[in-house]
């Protein structure tokens, strides 16, 4: 689906894309339902060949010097291509950025170039997926209105901190996702952790400190009267969506919350299927919900 | 650096000394308010709080600073250093400690998350991306809780979530990168 052939046309919405590895693997839904809204509303999105991962939590947590290498050789691939650069994950868009506000300082650049053996010009603009299609300007050709849908806007860690950073509208109550959802003809709740953490990557070796803040934010969600969450990161959504069974057998919470992609939502409006958008992927199926409310 | 008109702790030890050229935040201004514990998602599950860490690094406890669990339950989640009065990035203080406990081989309390953070970054130096499958298969070996979440592989492979082949575009770059950053800092800054 992803434009690949670069002697063609370059429109004013055309970027370079880095899906990053969670959408090629776990998070398929997150890339396949951005590519297919992007499509629809005109905006073309050009993969980046070769990319390879920002580091994640891994690189910075163990060596600064690498956490900002891994995601300035993508930064030099996008740079060269020329156009802005389109990022989902909110993890690889928050390294992204935050490399580019590191090498401002001349030092770290002279290091970080060193690492990448190039010389980084001026970096594009990187943009996360979630402020580029909230963008007003884009018209939305809505066929299905999400009508009676009520959502809480979840956005986690990463794309509202630190606000100079990843540049968000207010950093304790962002409104970017609640704006865009309301003009596809969902509600947004009002609800309080909307920028609290889920418990990132410790899953693994910490199950017990994922089950613990992603719960609270579910009960708080479910309790503000939402049908479902709306996230556009695949780490808070494998938190939030893969394990709540263990949330049930845990805290004795009563029902399930589907967790949807926000593109996923968008995709629905704009009038493709569930199947399409991969909505059957999810652990905590939407489906029911989703019937229920004739949306699918 | 310390913030002039005011009160401040003089630098005077080594560690404190350290991590702020390191981090080049002003540790000495951290007057102790606890807003980033209060705001921290993990604190609850920590031996020492962020606040705590702040203090530590003033006070040029070292040990007590580098071996505790705190610094490797922080998930980065940058709440403190929205909400710090002083302005400190604190979290990138205490990513700096977590680089600097790790690279000391000083992570036995919590050596789980680092087995996870190198098992993540081994993946990466194979292949260029991260290749899920083979961080869970690999972490719970290294980790040796070789069971870890294997009852939740059938629900995640009937969805068609677990890729069996990694991708490896781009692997030889980040090979070399991973070589060039290794000799970087094998030189004194």
């Amino acid at each position: 689906m992803v434009e690949s052939d670069h002697s063609s046309k370059v429109g004013a919405r055309t970027y370079s894309y880095y899906p990053g590895c969670s959408l090629h693997g776990t998070a398929a839904e997150y890339d396949i339902s951005t590519q297919l809204v992007c499509q629809k509303l005109g905006i073309e999105l050009r993969e980046l060949e070769e990319w390879v991962c920002c580091g994640a939590s891994a690189a910075h947590s163990t060596d600064h010097l690498l956490s900002l290498a891994l995601p300035a050789h993508t930064l030099k691939q996008a740079e060269e291509k020329g156009l802005p650069l389109a990022v989902p994950c909110a993890m690889c868009f928050s390294r992204l950025r935050t490399t580019i506000h590191e090498i401002k300082n001349k030092d770290t650049l002279n290091l970080v170039n060193s690492a990448i053996g190039k010389e980084l010009g001026e970096p594009v603009a990187v943009e996360s997926m979630l402020q580029m299609l909230a963008d007003e300007s884009i018209s939305l050709p809505v066929t299905k209105p999400l009508n009676g849908l009520k959502v809480a806007c979840y956005y986690g860690c990463l794309l509202a901190r630190p606000p100079e950073v990843v540049g968000i509208d207010d950093a304790e109550n962002p409104q970017t996702m609640e704006r865009l959802l309301v003009r596809l003809g969902a509600e947004a709740i009002d609800w309080g952790l909307k920028t609290t953490c889920c418990g990132a990557g410790v899953a693994f070796p910490r199950l017990d400190i994922v089950l613990k803040l992603s719960h609270r934010l579910l009960s708080l969600a479910q309790k503000s009267g939402a049908d479902c969450v709306a996230v556009a990161c695949p780490m808070c959504h494998a938190n939030l969506d893969m394990y709540q069974k263990d949330m049930i057998a845990k805290f004795g919470q009563k029902t399930k919350l589907p967790v949807i992609y926000f593109t996923q939502l968008m995709g629905l409006a704009l009038g493709f299927s569930p199947k399409e958008l991969l909505l059957d992927k999810h652990l905590t199926d939407p489906l029911p919900m989703l019937r229920e409310k004739e949306l699918a | 650096m310390p913030v002039q008109n005011t009160i401040a702790l003089k630098p005077v030890n080594d560690f404190l000394l350290f991590v702020q050229r390191h981090t080049g935040e002003s540790i000495t201004s951290c007057y102790q308010c606890g807003k980033c514990s209060a705001g921290c998602p993990t604190a609850y599950a920590m031996d020492i709080t962020p606040r705590q860490i702040m203090r530590g690094i003033q006070l040029g406890l070292k040990d007590e600073v580098l071996d505790s669990s705190a610094i490797w339950l922080c998930v980065s989640c940058q709440i403190c250093t929205l909400r710090c009065p002083r302005e400190i990035d604190i979290a990138k203080v205490i990513e700096s400690l977590r680089q600097l406990s790790h690279a000391e081989g000083r992570t036995h309390a919590q050596r789980d998350m680092a087995v996870l953070y190198d098992t993540f970054l081994q993946q990466v130096h194979l292949f260029g991306r991260l290749h899920e499958v083979g961080l869970g298969m690999m972490y719970n070996m290294r980790s040796m809780h070789v069971f870890n979440n294997v009852m939740r592989l059938p629900s995640l492979f009937s969805r068609g979530k677990l890729k069996l082949r990694p991708e490896i575009e781009g692997a030889s770059e980040v090979k070399q990168i991973a070589a060039r950053v290794k000799e970087l800092e094998r030189k004194p800054s």
